[in-house]
């Protein structure tokens, strides 16, 4: 059972200590820590005029209040700006503290450290700052027509502005037989993790250390930006992710504010100190994604084959740019999907607004460039009076065009080129899933007794699994278990579990015997973090090139021992064993522990293990050292991925909605998602990700937005108002699974993490057009806006299916 | 989201509770099972000095039905949570009303420690509990160490979140009359998630004559204005035979619609609750009438 682990649905081994209660999140730790607080602007967009604390200074168990004036050094300077990119002309980036002024309700404006946090608040209630107020900028509209601005010297309120190019995309679509024209519109939604951020910080006088814990997904890069800010040596820092209850992409976004004045404030008082964040905060100060106003202008041959397509893409990246331009990049160069273009033409404009700062959300741009595509494929079918699923089909890249250059520069800085994908395959697998063909007959039924449904479909190319790099360590232990690191963080994905399949299938071990610690500086100092569904393809085939590493240095030293050639040799079970020995000869084998022994030459014997050792002990040659040169001792080896350009997954998702012609609910009826994102390790963790991914679309499909109002403020800051889906409104997803593997990779394997979540909106704005017989433009939709669009084409004399 | 300071006091009787409330009024307030109360102190929307914990009354932990040479009540003490009220057969066979509203009223987790007549006291106006309570024309009964007094449903909530309770006073329990005669009664709501608070509720409360015919229709709304609306819908639908497929229905929802004067919100425009209004009401209603058919006088 140990050596085809790879594939198994085997269950999620965290699972039961997650259940039941024994996970340790951020808030479990350091029961004694000094608790942070903070005062937060109320306000969109004004000047800081003086900050009084006197009614402060007499709450009993106060221990420091800081503002920006106490910030020393780099502390005081704004945050970094993470990723830089050339058409980020006007990048701007908060202070961890409000300097002079704030940009958007929420932005911290004074620190509080007490006793607990309940102290904390109460100081933070007596504080008074004074403000003058600046009109606000809020929406997308406001800030393209700039009318006023966020930043005095950002003209235009634009941070970015990017054309890409492939061919001459506007004379093609001038020359074409069909134009089309479309305008449309994504609200705001955001990540929403159950467990929100949160920062403890124990600075150690004695040993001139720092141990940070924080809820993020990019431990390694916090310690660096830690050591950086604070003037520590790296060497000094040591930050550690503990359990993490849901990322999302909001916890790649570091260093929080918060994150680093937790630790600055630990080390200048001497104590522990934690800040847990709560939903609240966690509305206005952390950050939202997917706002976009869209416009395409698509041309056509009459068989519905695009000829060009030109996007224009207006971004609203909230009040700062910490995080660069990935979203919108990513938009313009996923949107293309698993089609052919044509001439292609994406421009994006990046726009200052005085709300919470965007940065990715799973998904990360593309669900909005999946939406302009599809409801573009949509309008195309519609023109031409051909089935949806034809046209797409006649855009489709075909799997003999692989590898397919769409001579664009993705995210990552290199070629967009997808390595491999059966897109035709995948279409004929969703069309059988759903019943597509079968539907006509089952809308006359449901008409028939006065209800209305409609079909829709999404498809999309996700590029996953982005470098630079991942490690990973892999080391037997001299009891036979098998420790194994990794720098990227966990977040809820189940990397205990497929992990440990990668271990255990690459080395022959029981996976009951691997242990795996992810997000832990003092295990793994060098990595990335856990985003861009990325963690299954860097990390797993560097774990998977570590364990072919040390499979090789077990055989190794197992064949002196055994006296048999390395190439004779396999490990079952976690026994090294001679090919085709009958179980149990004599001098055939050898456990794996044993072979960890052997491989560190001892001086000492402390156990039963080494005194087992012994007994292969050879004849000594007494003219060697013991540990050969370049040879290391133990059985460990750490191993590297980088990849030269990511790998794309791809997948189709189909929905039957029913609408109600009276009340305009909108109910999801069927849900169908199909699927390839290479080889599986684990098809269980892979459906998993899906529903939840769904899970997520569906919010942002039918329930959440954020509501800003004129003055900036966000109306909906809890779960009461912000409507994320209960299990109630989820519907059951069927899957199936494609597999065409990476070629790039040594596993060929391909990202899953974000898929579920990319084309719903596209998808359920598909179905409800269908259902209703007019072209849904904007999302979410929720029934008081279908019923609006129902009033507004009813009176403009469009026809109700 | 931590409350400012407050003291705490946890009396065993009522008597000891109204003691406490005189001590310390106008600075308390009363904690029952606290799911509207502690969040709004977590937010510091409110920060009472006193919070008086009523969780021990055990006293108040019933739902009777009584009896008054025929005309019966559904008796709810303020101890009574949802759930309780929810799963009395006594009270769900006298007034099945009352089971179908709370229903509705957010998730049985909730409703396993909220209690009804601390969602009355809430008055919000998206309760269904006050609503149902104002279409009965039910009671409320208060007390406090000056004495006893008992409230028609409609002067106790004066507004949204409001009430005529003075601040020394318990609610005691509320009173719900069992409608006499050939009657039908139904709720029904659109929510935006399962146990959401409604984006629209309607109640109503069908009569018939002898005859079958319809002589009295009522209805009331949630999350249609500030407080519970109570509308008289008999003249569209009188006469009516509720078997029949009149179109009296439908325009009692369009003079329910016309009636009344909502609000936009975040959730939905005024335009699409009346929509609602106009629906929910003729479902209603059509439900009510069919019920009401089936009574055994
Ligand atoms: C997620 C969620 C969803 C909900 N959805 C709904 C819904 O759909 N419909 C609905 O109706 N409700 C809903 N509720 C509210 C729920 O019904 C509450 O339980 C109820 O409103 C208050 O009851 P309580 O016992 O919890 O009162 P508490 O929260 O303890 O008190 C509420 C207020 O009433 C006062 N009060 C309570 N009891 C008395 C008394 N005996 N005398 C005087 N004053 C008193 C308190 O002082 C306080 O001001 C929801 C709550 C949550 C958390």
């Amino acid at each position: 059972m140990t050596t085809s682990m790879l594939g198994e649905p085997i269950a999620r081994r965290e699972d039961p200590r997650l259940l039941t209660g024994q996970g340790r999140y951020l808030d479990d730790i350091g029961h004694r820590a000094l608790a942070a607080a903070f005062v937060r602007s109320p306000h969109a967009h004004a000047r800081i005029v003086d900050v009084d604390v006197t009614e402060a200074l007499d709450v009993d168990g106060l221990v420091a209040i800081y503002t920006h004036d106490d910030l020393e050094g780099r502390v005081g300077e704004p945050l970094p700006l993470l990723i830089p990119h050339e058409a980020l002309t006007h990048g701007r980036t908060p202070y961890a503290l409000a300097k002079d002024e704030v940009n958007h309700v929420g932005e911290a404006v004074v620190m509080v450290v007490a006793t607990d946090r309940y102290v904390a608040e109460d100081a933070c209630e007596r504080i008074r700052v004074r403000y003058d107020f600046l009109p606000p900028v809020v929406g997308i509209e406001a800030a393209r027509d700039a009318a006023l601005l966020v930043h005095d010297d950002v003209p235009g309120n634009v941070s970015a502005h990017l054309v890409q190019e492939n061919g001459d995309a506007r004379s093609a679509i001038d020359a074409a037989p069909n134009v089309l024209e479309l305008d449309l519109a994504i609200e705001r939604s955001a990540s929403t993790p159950l467990e929100g951020r949160g920062v403890h910080a124990r600075w150690d006088a004695d040993d001139h250390s720092l141990r940070v814990y924080t809820s993020t997904q990019a431990s390694t890069s916090v310690r660096a930006a830690l050591a950086a800010k604070l003037g520590l040596p790296p060497d000094r820092v040591e930050v550690i992710a503990p359990d993490v209850g849901g990322g999302f992409g909001v916890k790649i976004m570091h260093p929080w504010p918060e994150e680093v004045l937790v630790p600055w404030a630990a080390i200048r008082l001497g104590r522990e100190v934690k800040w847990t964040e709560d939903r609240r905060e966690h509305f206005v100060s952390a950050t939202h994604e997917r706002g976009q106003l869209q416009h395409v202008r698509v041309g056509f041959d009459d068989e519905g084959r695009l000829l060009g397509l030109d996007v224009t893409v207006w971004h609203d990246n909230g009040a700062y740019t910490p995080y660069g331009i990935i979203v919108p990049i990513i938009t313009t160069t996923q949107l293309l999907g698993p089609y052919k273009p044509g001439a292609y033409r994406a421009e994006f404009f990046s726009l200052y607004t005085n709300t919470v700062t965007v940065t990715p959300y799973r998904g990360a741009g593309r669900p909005q460039g999946c939406f302009a595509m599809e409801r573009t494929m949509d309008a195309i079918a519609e023109h031409l009076g051909v089935d949806r699923t034809v046209v797409r089909e006649r855009n489709f890249i075909q799997p003999d065009e692989m590898p397919f250059d769409h001579g664009l520069t993705f995210q990552d800085g290199r070629p967009l080129i997808y390595d491999s994908g059966d897109y035709p395959a995948t279409l004929e697998k969703i069309k059988k899933l759903v019943g597509w063909d079968d539907f006509a007959a089952f809308r006359s039924e449901a008409r028939a007794a006065g209800r209305r449904v409609g079909i829709g479909i999404g498809c999309y190319v996700e590029g996953t699994g982005v470098g630079p790099y991942e490690g990973g360590f892999v080391k037997v232990e001299t009891d036979g278990t098998v420790v194994v690191a990794t720098g990227l963080t966990t977040q809820g994905q189940g990397h205990q579990t497929v992990f440990a399949q990668v271990v255990a299938a690459e080395l022959g071990v029981p996976i009951e015997r691997v242990a795996v610690t992810t997000g832990d500086t003092r295990r793994f100092g060098y990595a990335v973090g856990t985003f861009a569904s990325r963690a299954a393809v860097m990390s797993g085939n560097a774990i998977a090139i570590a364990a072919r590493k040390v499979r090789d240095k077990a055989l190794r030293v197992a064949g002196e021992a055994l006296e048999a050639d390395a190439r004779d040799l396999e490990i079952v079970d976690g026994t090294v064993r001679v090919v085709g020995s009958p179980p149990g000869a004599p001098g055939t084998s050898i456990p794996l522990a044993t072979v960890a022994v052997l491989a560190n030459p001892l001086r000492y014997a402390f156990d039963r293990e080494a005194e087992r050792a012994t007994q292969f002990g050879g004849p000594v040659d007494v003219s060697k050292p013991p540990v050969a040169e370049g040879d290391s001792p133990g059985l460990e080896e750490t191993g590297y991925y980088s990849p030269p350009r990511s790998t794309f997954a791809n997948g189709m998702h189909a929905a039957i909605v029913e609408t109600d012609p009276d009340t305009a609910e909108i109910s999801i009826l069927r849900y169908c998602v199909v699927h390839d994102c290479g080889t599986l390790i684990n098809p269980r963790i892979v459906e998993g990700q899906i529903h939840g991914g769904v899970a997520q679309g569906v919010g942002g499909a039918l329930y959440e937005r954020m509501v800003y109002d004129d003055a900036g403020q966000l109306l909906n800051a809890s779960f009461m108002d912000f409507l994320m889906p209960y299990s109630t409104e989820v519907p059951v997803v069927e899957t199936d699974h494609q597999q065409t593997p990476s070629p790039l990779n040594p596993l060929g394997i391909k990202g899953a993490g974000e898929a579920g979540v990319i084309p719903v909106s596209a998808v359920i704005a598909s179905a409800v057009s269908d259902a209703e017989g007019f072209a849904v433009t904007r999302m979410p939709i929720s029934p008081s806006d279908l019923h609006e669009l129902r009033l507004r084409h009813s009176s403009e004399g469009g026809p109700a299916r | 989201m931590k409350p400012s300071g407050f003291a705490y006091h946890r009396p065993s009787t009522v008597a000891e509770a109204v003691d406490v409330l005189a001590e310390v009024s106008p600075a308390g307030k009363v904690l029952a099972g606290g799911q509207s109360l502690v969040p709004m102190l977590n937010m510091r929307l409110a920060a009472p000095a006193h919070l008086v914990d009523v969780n021990r009354l055990t006293e108040l932990a019933y739902v009777r039905v009584d009896d008054d040479g025929g005309r019966r009540t559904v008796v709810v003490g303020a101890l009574a949570r949802h759930t309780d009220v929810e799963h009395d057969a006594a009270a769900h066979a006298a007034l099945p009303l009352l089971r179908e509203a709370l229903r509705t009223v957010a998730h049985p987790t909730i409703r396993n420690r909220g209690t009804t007549v601390g969602s009355i006291a809430h008055a919000d106006p998206s309760g269904e509990m006050g609503a149902v309570l104002a279409l009965l024309g039910g009671t409320v009964e208060l007390r406090s160490a000056r004495g006893t007094r008992t409230v028609a449903a409609a002067e106790f909530t004066t507004g949204p979140m409001e009430t005529s309770a003075a601040p020394d006073e318990l609610v005691t329990s509320v009173a719900f009359p069992v409608p006499e005669g050939r009657t039908g009664t139904a709720w029904t709501e659109l929510a935006r998630r399962n146990g959401d608070y409604a984006v629209c509720g309607v109640g109503v409360l069908v009569r018939l004559g002898d005859d079958h015919r319809v002589v009295a229709a009522r209805a009331v709304y949630v999350s249609m204005g500030p407080v519970p609306t109570v509308l008289d819908l008999t003249e569209p639908v009188a006469g009516q035979d509720p078997r029949a497929d009149d179109d009296g229905w439908a325009a009692a929802g369009r003079l329910a619609a016309w009636r009344l004067d909502p609000d936009d919100d975040i959730h939905a425009t005024a335009g699409y609750r009346r929509q609602l209004a106009a629906v929910l009401t003729e479902r209603a209603l059509r439900t009510a009438a069919r019920r009401a058919t089936e009574v055994a006088v």
